[in-house]
């Protein structure tokens, strides 16, 4: 539930300022294995997590860049960075020795925290935290009117003296913190390992939950508890044994997929995006 | 007169080139950054890439061979594009094309006519796989990005069921029964891989050329793709439009798998985790921005690609550069096609040198 919710909760800021970033997943990747690295080097999870978020952050600015005062196509940066992020992760995992696999020594992981039935990576309060914050500072500052302004009518917006292209640099750095702590969390948290698949199409349920929620940070929240509750339900089904004997472990897997796209389906028809999203500004 | 038409022409023509060979030139530029960073030596590095997939024959034939399936999933891509649509689904589309094509085996029939019966199944079930983004887009306005994105994934995990399940060797459980003997393509050359399913892909792509400029559909398409709401008031479907990208992609896409199983020694078969097929699809994007979505420069394109796919080979053999290298470069070069200033920057340099020119000639 934590990457998908986290990097949705990017996807929506930058959303809101009115640029569409489909290259989550790649973002996620990269930031995995840099988290991973991170960790090691300073020897603690702390450092990991914060060496992703500035990975995410980075590539948030190539991508922010690209797409602002350079006046890209949004859906092909995505691509390239997807493309990009496969290459470098491979080819790194590659260099640092074992073949397509690299583990995180168990000291520098974040520890759990036990409740109860089992234990809670203290990065799930976080997030939540962080929905709340974001939810908070879209819908009830000054700061939020201004990103919407930038993501509704940029021509408006400079009128109104906001710095359009500066606003959604801005917001694409931010989100790229966001999903870059995201990918920093699958290596350094949860599988404690780095594969070139440890992404495994979480970027793009991300934003199909940016889709369910509106743009809403509580709704993506909640959307991610949801698709994370498959997932999760998916590797512990595909373990169980007497239900393996009846339902192949394919179809299980294909599960968290099948249901993403029938809520997108079931929910999109009362979804309002903003309306200059996708496009670049350019003044007149 | 008539010389300037045709040098306007010419550069019509020729800027899309000069962008593309711009942006190859940049990605090349970060691979070499990169090894430097790691202590490899990029020369060594590029001219083993080159030797390996232009230097022979043998490397001509084999970087050939894997431009096939690219130049169809790069059309799926591109037709999407010129439709203003953006389809990544080709990648899902090409495992059921596979795995069609390899239940056609399933049965017998004689020759040309098994091979024929065959590409049809994967045309028509790729095509199938496509059908509902369109509907989903039509019905429920679901971007496509986010349709294809997942019926890629539940695509994979069907392909991989059906290969282990239902179309298995029964002696080699790790892959599923070869494609029948009367259902493969011949050799170009042999010995390589280079088989004649690269004429399919190559009558495809004119095909799409002239489906693309020389009909009213093909007309139509590039009117909505290029303002859709002109395209609209002049009583263009935009329904009938989404419906034609995505079952002609999705046909397209399905070909290519098709070809890639039915062409490719020594197998004949899909492995289990679908090595020969994973990333083509996303591959097809790339090839499709570098060839500028037209259908020639996605035949060149594709060689490209492939040439650096049968190169990256020889490079980590013989430079111990990691293959993965290419990919990285690729995500570059995509990356500096997003950016239209590229085409500024180019504008830029070549204003200056006609002026260079014109002052010379006073």
């Amino acid at each position: 539930m934590v990457p998908i919710t986290l990097a949705a909760i990017g996807e929506i800021i930058e959303e809101s300022a009115g640029l569409f970033n489909i290259g989550l997943e790649g973002m996620i990747l990269i930031s995995a294995l840099t988290g991973a690295l991170g960790a090691e080097y300073f020897g603690s999870a702390v450092g990991g997590l914060l060496v992703g978020a500035g990975t995410g952050a980075a590539l948030g600015l190539i991508f922010g860049m690209i797409n602002t005062y350079w006046r890209g196509d949004q859906l092909i940066t995505g691509v390239g960075i997807n493309l990009l992020a496969l290459g470098f992760v491979a080819f790194m995992l590659i260099n640092l020795g074992a073949a397509g696999f690299h583990s995180v020594p168990r000291d520098v992981q974040i520890k759990l925290i036990p409740v109860g039935v089992g234990s809670l990576s203290p990065l799930v309060l976080v997030t939540i935290a962080l929905a709340f914050i974001v939810y908070w500072v879209l819908y009830r500052t000054q700061l939020g009117i201004r990103i919407k302004a930038v993501g509704e009518n940029p021509a408006a917006a400079d009128v109104a003296g906001i710095r359009v292209n500066a606003m959604r640099l801005s917001a694409a750095v931010v989100a790229g913190a966001f999903v870059g702590l995201a990918g920093a969390y699958l290596s350094v948290d949860w599988f404690g390992s780095v594969t070139k698949e440890i992404s495994a199409g979480r970027g793009f349920i991300a934003l199909a939950v940016v889709v369910f929620s509106g743009l809403n940070p509580l709704l993506a929240l909640f959307g991610g508890f949801v698709f994370g509750f498959f997932d999760g339900f998916a590797t512990w089904i595909s373990t169980y044994p007497k239900i393996k004997d009846i339902i192949p472990w394919q179809f299980v897997a294909m599960a968290p997929y099948i249901v993403t796209l029938l809520v997108v389906a079931g929910v999109i028809g009362r979804v309002r995006f903003p309306k200059a999203l996708g496009i670049p500004y350019l003044r007149e | 007169m008539g010389s300037r038409d045709r040098f306007r022409a010419l550069h019509q023509y020729l800027n899309p080139i000069n962008e593309s060979l711009l942006a190859g030139a940049i990605g090349l530029a970060v691979g070499s950054i990169i090894m430097l960073g790691l202590g490899h030596s990029p020369i060594e590095a590029y001219s083993s890439l080159f030797r390996g997939s232009f230097g022979s024959v043998y490397s001509w034939a084999e970087s050939l061979a894997n431009a096939t399936p690219l130049i169809l999933t790069a059309l799926t891509f591109a037709i999407a594009m010129r439709g203003g649509l953006f389809n990544i689904g080709a990648e899902g589309q090409l495992y059921i094309g596979a795995i069609a094509a390899v239940s056609v085996s399933l049965i017998q029939l004689s020759a040309p006519f098994h091979l024929v019966v065959a590409l049809v199944a994967a045309m028509i079930a790729g095509a199938l796989w496509s059908l509902p983004v369109a509907i989903l887009k039509l019905t429920r306005g679901v971007h496509e990005v986010i349709s294809t994105i997942m019926l890629n994934w539940i695509a994979r995990f069907f392909a991989f069921y059906m290969i282990a399940n239902v179309l298995m060797d029964p002696v080699r459980g790790e892959k599923t029964i070869s494609i029948a003997e009367t259902s493969r393509f011949a050799r170009v050359i042999p010995g390589s891989s280079l088989n004649y399913g690269i004429v399919v892909s190559i009558l495809a792509a004119l095909l799409i050329l002239f489906l693309l400029w020389r009909t009213t559909a093909g007309f139509e398409l590039r009117a909505a793709g290029h303002n859709p709401e002109s395209s609209n008031y002049a009583g263009i479907s935009h329904k009938k439009q989404v419906l034609r990208v995505f079952l002609i992609g999705g046909a397209l896409a399905g070909l290519a798998g098709a070809v890639q199983v039915m062409g490719r020694p020594p197998t004949y078969a899909l492995i289990s985790g679908l090595p020969q097929m994973i990333d083509l699809g996303f591959d097809g994007i790339a090839v499709a921005m570098i060839g500028r979505n037209h259908p020639i420069g996605i035949i060149f394109a594709a060689i490209f690609f492939g040439g650096l796919m049968v190169g990256g080979r020889m490079m980590q053999m013989s430079a111990g550069v990691p293959l993965e290298l290419v990919r990285i470069v690729e995500g570059v070069i995509i990356l500096a096609l997003a950016v239209p200033e590229l085409k500024r920057i180019f504008h830029f340099v070549r204003a200056k040198f006609v002026r260079k020119e014109q002052r010379g000639g006073n």
